[in-house]
């Protein structure tokens, strides 16, 4: 009788956890076989994918470097602001939407849940659909895509920030209110040090982003280098779309060496 | 002023942070110059307004026409089965890739060229690999599927390499000592201790895939975006308008699904 104790089979998961992760591969199976049987594939177009690939390539080959100069540099350098600017923008409006989103600064929950709600919505538009509202609000050009941009990332930035305001550690602050600061030197010299690693981590990290975001604006009229590839794409120039797309590349992972680098060293 | 009045040197509370002052000084000068040559300035701000406000009283009331509404959720079934199919190939893919890419499992001169591979899959954004993908495999869903897979390795195939390069090193040497295979020592060593975080960026990138699947059409890769991209040319707003509320609310309701699957693998 003593054995029954010792006998008792040890199990890693409970049955309703092993039901909840069998539930789960089976929807992932089940969702893969249907959209496999469903989704319209032409499949002789798919024969001759290699043929039209090696094609592609030589289309592109000799690479039209002379362009650089004429028709790449100013879309590149229009796109590194619109990343830039955007994301200016987008950090003057998310701050104070952080703020607003954080219990410990603002202690009203209305009001963190219209900050929240304002921070969500900006975040589930897509920065192509934001593109496409502003260039029918502003007209086709680069303001249409740094506010796109901008309104892209404050839903980002303003998250972020807001979570690592709320994780803030509350001794300085309460230092700082017993010895009866105002409520802007509070933030400044209470929250604030506490928060600026992060806040140069978040608006690097969004920049980062925007950088490969804005290259493709153009294709919706937005402004930016996309604007270029659309119309080589249109002409079927594909020396100039190889060039372009090239650029777009060396653009990327250098703003990607700056930000590791800043992160380093600086931050 | 009361230096004199002590023979201590003075001190200040809250010493100025001269480079950060500087920083932002230099921030602000930036974006007035970046604002000048985007051309963006107050008077087109304030006629954008105005304009802005004919835009959105022409998308209301949103169009309901029957037809339409099947055309619509057509290109949202297909963006929806773009987005699994895609999910489901990238994350495959970047086991193998991710696994081959963790430089303490792997000698230098396979890391490298997967580490190459993949920084060139993450470096274009899916629609810009999509414009490449309609040219070699045509219009339609093929290629955005395809667009979105390769979109996908770069970000999950990326972070997996780099929670394998996390992982602790004496669980593998255990099951080493025992004698195993390689695979055996991936499956009961390795993956043990990453599959958590794998699972969390793998539904985070299906997340992604839903988003960008909505918008490949824009460029003819299949889905809602090529319907979305006419309604807005044809000046179809009320189109639009309904069209952006289904895309929003199949986002909504995926990161609910997201959110349970976190609790399922907590």
């Amino acid at each position: 009788m003593t054995t029954a104790a010792l006998d008792r089979e040890w199990h890693r998961y409970t049955r309703a956890e092993k039901l909840a992760r069998f539930a789960f591969y089976f929807g992932i199976v089940a969702a893969c076989v249907v959209s496999l049987r469903t989704v319209q594939i032409i499949p002789e177009f798919l024969y001759d994918a290699p043929e039209q690939m090696a094609d592609l390539f030589k289309r592109m080959w000799p690479i039209e470097w002379a362009f650089y100069r004429g028709g790449v540099h100013d879309a590149l350098i229009e796109t590194l602001h619109i990343a830039s600017l955007g994301t200016i923008i987008a950090i003057v409006l998310a701050v104070p939407l952080g703020i607003l989103a954080a219990h410990n600064l603002v202690p009203n929950v209305g009001i963190n849940y219209v900050a929240k709600l304002m921070l969500v919505s900006s975040r589930s538009v897509n920065s192509l659909v934001w593109a496409l509202l502003f260039v029918a609000v502003f007209g086709p050009g680069p303001l249409a895509g740094t506010m796109a941009i901008a309104f892209r990332s404050i839903g980002f930035v303003g998250k972020l920030f807001g979570e690592a305001l709320e994780e803030a550690r509350p001794g300085p602050v309460e230092a700082l209110r017993a010895v009866g600061a105002p409520w802007g030197s509070v933030f400044l010299k209470g929250y604030w040090p506490q928060v600026v690693p992060a806040f140069w981590g978040i608006a690097l990290f969004r920049w980062d982003i925007n950088v490969r975001e804005s290259a493709v604006l153009g294709l919706v009229g937005a402004g930016g280098i996309g604007m270029a590839i659309d119309t080589a794409m249109n002409l079927f120039q594909w020396e100039r779309v190889a060039l372009m797309l090239i650029a777009i590349f060396s653009v990327v992972v250098i703003a990607e060496l700056i930000v590791t680098h800043i992160r380093k060293n600086i931050i | 002023m009361t230096a004199e009045s002590t023979a201590r040197p003075s001190r200040v509370a809250f010493t100025p942070n001269w480079s950060a002052r500087l920083a932002w000084l230099g921030l602000a000068a930036y974006a007035l110059y970046a604002a000048s040559i985007l051309d963006v300035t107050w008077e087109r701000f304030a006629s954008g307004l105005e304009q802005g406000a004919r835009f959105i009283a022409r998308m209301f009331p949103p169009e309901t026409a029957a037809e339409k509404m099947a055309l619509m959720l057509r290109g949202l079934y297909e963006s929806l089965e773009i987005a699994v199919i895609a999910s489901v190939l990238g994350i495959l893919l970047s086991l193998p890739i991710g696994l081959l890419a963790a430089r303490n499992l792997m000698p230098p001169w396979l890391t490298w060229p997967l580490r190459l591979l993949i920084a060139l899959c993450r470096s274009f954004h899916q629609v810009i690999i999509a414009i490449i993908f309609v040219k070699a495999v045509g219009f339609g869903a093929l290629a955005g599927i395809l667009a979105l897979t390769v979109g996908s390795i770069g970000f999950v195939a990326k972070l997996f390499a780099e929670a394998i390069e996390e992982i602790s090193l004496k669980q593998v040497e255990a099951i080493r000592a025992t004698g195993a295979s390689f695979l055996n020592v991936v499956a009961y060593s390795v993956m043990p201790q990453v599959l958590t975080r794998f699972v969390g960026f793998s539904t985070y990138q299906f997340d992604s895939n839903l988003r960008n699947s909505t918008m490949v059409g824009i460029v003819g890769a299949g889905g809602i975006g090529g319907t979305m991209f006419a309604a807005f040319q044809k000046f179809d707003y009320d189109y639009l308008l309904t069209i952006l509320l289904a895309i929003i609310a199949m986002i909504m309701v995926s990161e609910i699904l997201q959110n349970a699957v976190k609790r399922i693998f907590r």
